[in-house]
C-alpha cells in the first residue's frame, strides 16, 4: 500500500522533473532537472528492490553521461543569463518542492526497506525472455519510445544545421 | 629505464619531505625570541650628535628632498653663530619604506638608519616622531665625525676662521 | 513498533556520532595538515591559538562565519547558494556504508557499526563521489566568472576522468570479496589485507583518490598561481568555509575507503578494532598531507595523459590479470 502511494509520488515526480528539464531555458537547468528525475528514477528501482540498477542509474547516468553534457554546456560558455539581478524567490518552489518530494520518499524507503523486506527472491530472466517481453509485451512502449528517439535525432540535426541558407546565396 | 628513473625520482622526493619533518625549524618565535639585526640594519631612523653633543643637522633638507615617499619635514633656523639647525623636524614612520636614501644624502651624517625594527604601533598617528624622539646622544656609526671641523661656519666668521676647525682639506693629499 | 523505534533510535544516534566525529576530525585535519606541512618546511605552522595552536580550528570557524557572505552580481543565486553545501553533504553522505568495527554487543543486541550496511556499498560510494562533481561544476558555473568557470571545466574532466580508473581499480577487490558490501570486504581481508594481494589495485586507487580529492599534485582545479582559486574564486565566508570542510571531509572519507577496501579494516592484531580503524584512516590522511608537501601540481596535459594513456590501461590490465589468475587458483 505505502510503496504504491511511493511509487506514485515518485514517478509523477520524475515526470514533472522532467517536464521541467524540456521547459527550461538555461541548458544547466534543465540539466539539473534532468539528475533530479535521475535520482527519482533510482528510488523507483530501488522501491523495486533493484539496487544494483538504482546505483548504476546514478553512476552512469547522473554521474558520468549529464556530467558530460555540463561539460559541453560549460565548454560552450554559456554564462548563466537571463534576469539575474532579480532574486526571483518563485524559482525556489519547483526545486524545493521536487526536492521534499524526493527526500521525504528516500526517508520512507528506508523505513520500508524494500530490498531487506524482499519483494520476492530475486529475479532472474535469460536475454531470452528478456527480449521477448520486451518485443512482444511492451512492444507499443518500445515502439513509442524509440519513435521518439528517432524524433530528437531528426530534431537535433535540423536544429543543429542552422538556418537554411537563401537561394543563390551558395558561394 | 626512463619509468623506473620517475618512480625512483617520486620517491626520493618523499623521503625527502619526511625527513624534513624531523630537523629542527628554522622559524624564529618573533615575541619571545628575537633576532639581533646586524649593526647596519636599515630600521627607523635617528638623530645623532657630534662629538660635543650639539646636534648634527644643518636642516638642508637633502634628506627631505631625497626621500621617495616624502616622509620627512623640518623647519630650518640659525643659531646666533651662524650654525644652521632645524627648528622642529619630523619623519612620519607611518609613510616611510626604509630605503635608506635620506641617510646616504645626508652630507653630516646626522640622520642615520638604527637597527630598531620593532615600531609597530595601533594608531599610526603616533608614528609620527617628533625631532625630540628622533634625537640621541651618541654619533652613531661614525660617532668622530663632525661636518663642521671641516666645512666651518662661514657666516659669523670666515671659513676656516673658527677656533675649533681643522683647515680645509687639500685636495692635493689625496694624489697618490 | 518498538523494534522499528530502537532500529531508528540507534542509526540516529550512530549518525550524530559520525557527524560529530567526521566534522570536528575534518577540522582538526587542517590544524594537521597545516602543522605537518610547516614542519616539512622547516617552519612551525600555526602554534599561537591555545597551546601548540589546537584552537586553530575554532578561530578559523569565527572568522569564516563573521566574514561577509558575498553573492556576485550576475551569478546564478540559487545555485551559487546551493553548491557549496552540496560539497560537504556528499562527503558526508558517504559515512553511511563505511564499517567501523565488527558489530558490538550492547544490552544483549548486536549493534552493526555502520549505519547502513547497504549491500551495493561501495557503489554507493562510488556513485556519491561521481555526484561530487556537481557541487563544483555548478559552484563554479553559477558564480559566473571567467576563473570560477575555467576551474569547473578542469574538475570536471579531471573527476571523470579519474573516477574510471577508481572504479577499475576496485574490481579486483569486489573480485577476491564476491561482493559489494563493504562489510563483507573487510571480512574477506582477515588474514591479508587487499593491499598484499592486489598491490597494483592499491597503486592506482591511491592516485585515482588524490585525483578525486582535488589535492596536490591533482589540484588543478583550483590552481592558485594559475586560476586564482578556481571553482571557489567567488565565494567567502562560510561558504567557501563549507567547500574547505568538504576537501577534508572528503580527505576523510577516502582515508576510509582506502582502509576499508585496501587495507583490512578493521582488521589488525592487538588493538581494538576501531582504534585500528582509525590508525589506518589517519595514515591515509597523512599520506595525502605528505603527498601535498611532496609534489608539484602536475600540467592539464600531464594529468589527462597519466589518467587516460597509463592509469586506465594498467587498471585494465591488472583486472584481466587479476581475473585470470584468480580463476586459475580457483579461488
Ligand atoms: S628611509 Fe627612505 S622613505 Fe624613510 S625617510 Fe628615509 S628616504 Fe624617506
Ligand atoms: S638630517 Fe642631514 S640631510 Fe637632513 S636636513 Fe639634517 S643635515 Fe640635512
Amino acid at each position: 500500500m505505502i510503496a504504491s502511494v511511493v511509487f506514485y509520488l515518485l514517478a509523477a515526480a520524475t515526470l514533472a522533473a522532467t517536464l521541467l528539464c524540456i521547459t527550461r531555458t538555461s541548458p544547466v537547468h534543465a540539466v539539473i532537472y534532468l539528475v533530479h528525475a535521475f535520482f527519482d528514477l533510482a528510488l523507483i528501482f530501488y522501491l523495486f528492490g533493484a539496487p544494483l540498477v538504482a546505483a548504476w542509474e546514478m553512476i552512469i547516468y547522473a554521474g558520468a553521461i549529464m556530467v558530460l553534457f555540463l561539460f559541453i554546456i560549460m565548454m560552450l560558455e554559456l554564462a548563466p543569463g537571463g534576469k539575474p539581478l532579480t532574486v526571483d524567490r518563485r524559482r525556489w518552489i519547483p526545486v524545493l518542492l521536487l526536492s521534499l518530494v524526493t527526500l521525504g520518499c528516500t526517508v520512507l524507503l528506508i523505513v520500508l526497506d524494500p530490498a531487506a523486506a524482499g519483494s520476492g527472491a530475486a529475479f532472474h530472466a535469460s536475454p531470452r525472455e528478456f527480449g521477448t517481453a520486451l518485443f512482444d509485451r511492451y512492444a507499443l512502449a518500445v515502439q513509442v519510445v524509440s519513435f521518439q528517439l528517432l524524433f530528437a535525432a531528426v530534431g537535433a540535426y535540423y536544429v543543429g544545421k542552422g538556418e537554411p541558407r537563401a537561394r543563390g546565396d551558395n558561394p | 629505464m626512463n619509468l623506473w628513473r620517475d618512480i625512483k625520482g617520486t620517491l626520493q622526493a618523499y623521503a625527502v619531505t619526511f625527513g624534513y619533518l624531523f630537523r629542527k625549524p628554522t622559524t624564529i618565535q618573533y615575541p619571545e625570541e628575537k633576532r639581533t639585526p646586524a649593526p647596519r640594519y636599515r630600521a627607523r631612523m635617528v638623530l645623532t650628535r657630534d662629538p660635543d653633543g650639539r646636534e648634527r643637522c644643518v636642516a638642508c633638507h637633502l634628506c627631505s628632498a631625497a626621500c621617495p615617499v616624502d616622509c620627512i619635514s623640518m623647519q630650518a633656523a640659525e643659531a646666533p653663530d651662524g650654525r644652521r639647525y632645524a627648528a622642529w623636524f619630523r619623519i612620519n614612520f607611518a609613510r616611510c619604506i626604509f630605503c635608506g636614501l635620506c641617510a646616504e644624502a645626508c652630507p653630516t651624517l646626522a640622520i642615520q638608519m638604527s637597527p630598531e625594527y620593532e615600531i609597530c604601533k595601533r594608531d599610526p598617528l603616533s608614528l609620527v616622531y617628533e625631532k625630540e624622539d628622533l634625537l640621541i646622544d651618541g654619533g652613531g656609526k661614525d660617532s668622530d665625525y663632525d661636518f663642521y671641523r671641516h666645512a666651518g661656519i662661514g657666516v659669523a666668521n670666515r671659513r676656516g676662521g673658527n677656533a675649533d676647525e681643522y683647515g680645509p682639506v687639500d685636495p692635493g693629499a689625496l694624489v697618490p | 513498533m518498538t523494534e522499528l523505534l530502537i532500529t531508528a533510535t540507534l542509526i540516529l544516534v550512530k549518525l550524530i556520532l559520525i557527524f560529530a566525529v567526521v566534522l570536528s576530525l575534518a577540522a582538526y585535519m587542517v590544524l594537521a595538515e597545516r602543522k605537518i606541512l610547516g614542519r616539512m618546511q622547516l617552519r612551525y605552522g600555526p602554534n599561537r591559538v591555545g597551546p601548540f595552536g589546537l584552537c586553530q580550528p575554532l578561530a578559523d570557524v569565527i572568522k569564516l562565519l563573521t566574514k561577509e557572505d558575498l553573492v556576485p552580481a550576475r551569478a546564478d543565486r540559487v545555485m551559487f547558494l546551493i553548491a557549496p553545501g552540496m560539497a560537504s553533504l556528499i562527503a558526508l553522505l558517504s559515512f553511511a556504508v563505511v564499517p567501523f568495527s565488527p558489530p558490538v554487543t550492547l544490552f544483549g543486541r548486536e549493534i552493526p557499526m555502520v549505519v547502513c550496511d547497504l549491500n551495493i556499498g561501495l557503489l554507493y560510494f562510488l556513485g556519491l563521489s561521481s555526484l561530487a562533481v556537481y557541487s563544483i561544476a555548478l559552484g563554479g558555473w553559477a558564480s559566473n566568472s571567467k576563473y570560477a568557470l575555467l576551474g569547473a571545466i578542469r574538475g570536471l574532466a579531471q573527476l571523470i576522468s579519474y573516477e574510471l580508473s577508481m572504479g577499475l581499480a576496485v574490481v579486483p577487490v569486489v573480485l577476491s570479496a564476491k561482493s559489494f558490501s563493504l562489510t563483507d570486504i573487510v571480512l574477506s581481508q582477515a588474514d591479508w589485507p587487499n593491499m598484499v594481494r592486489h598491490p597494483v589495485a592499491f597503486v592506482i586507487f591511491m592516485i585515482s583518490v588524490m585525483a578525486e580529492s582535488k589535492r596536490t599534485p591533482f589540484d588543478l582545479p583550483e590552481g592558485e598561481n594559475e586560476i586564482v582559486a578556481g571553482y571557489h574564486t567567488e565565494y567567502s565566508g562560510m561558504r567557501f568555509g563549507l567547500f574547505f570542510v568538504g576537501e577534508y571531509i572528503n580527505v576523510i572519507i577516502l582515508g576510509a575507503m582506502v582502509t576499508v577496501l585496501f587495507l583490512g579494516g578493521w582488521h589488525g592484531p592487538l588493538l581494538p578494532p576501531i582504534v585500528w580503524f582509525a590508525l589506518k584512516v589517519l595514515a591515509v590522511a597523512f599520506c595525502f598531507i605528505w603527498t601535498r608537501g611532496t609534489l608539484p601540481r602536475l600540467r592539464y596535459d600531464q594529468l589527462m595523459h597519466f589518467g587516460w594513456k597509463f592509469l586506465i590501461p594498467v587498471a585494465l590490465a591488472n583486472v584481466l590479470v587479476t581475473g585470470a589468475v584468480m580463476l586459475a587458483i580457483g579461488s
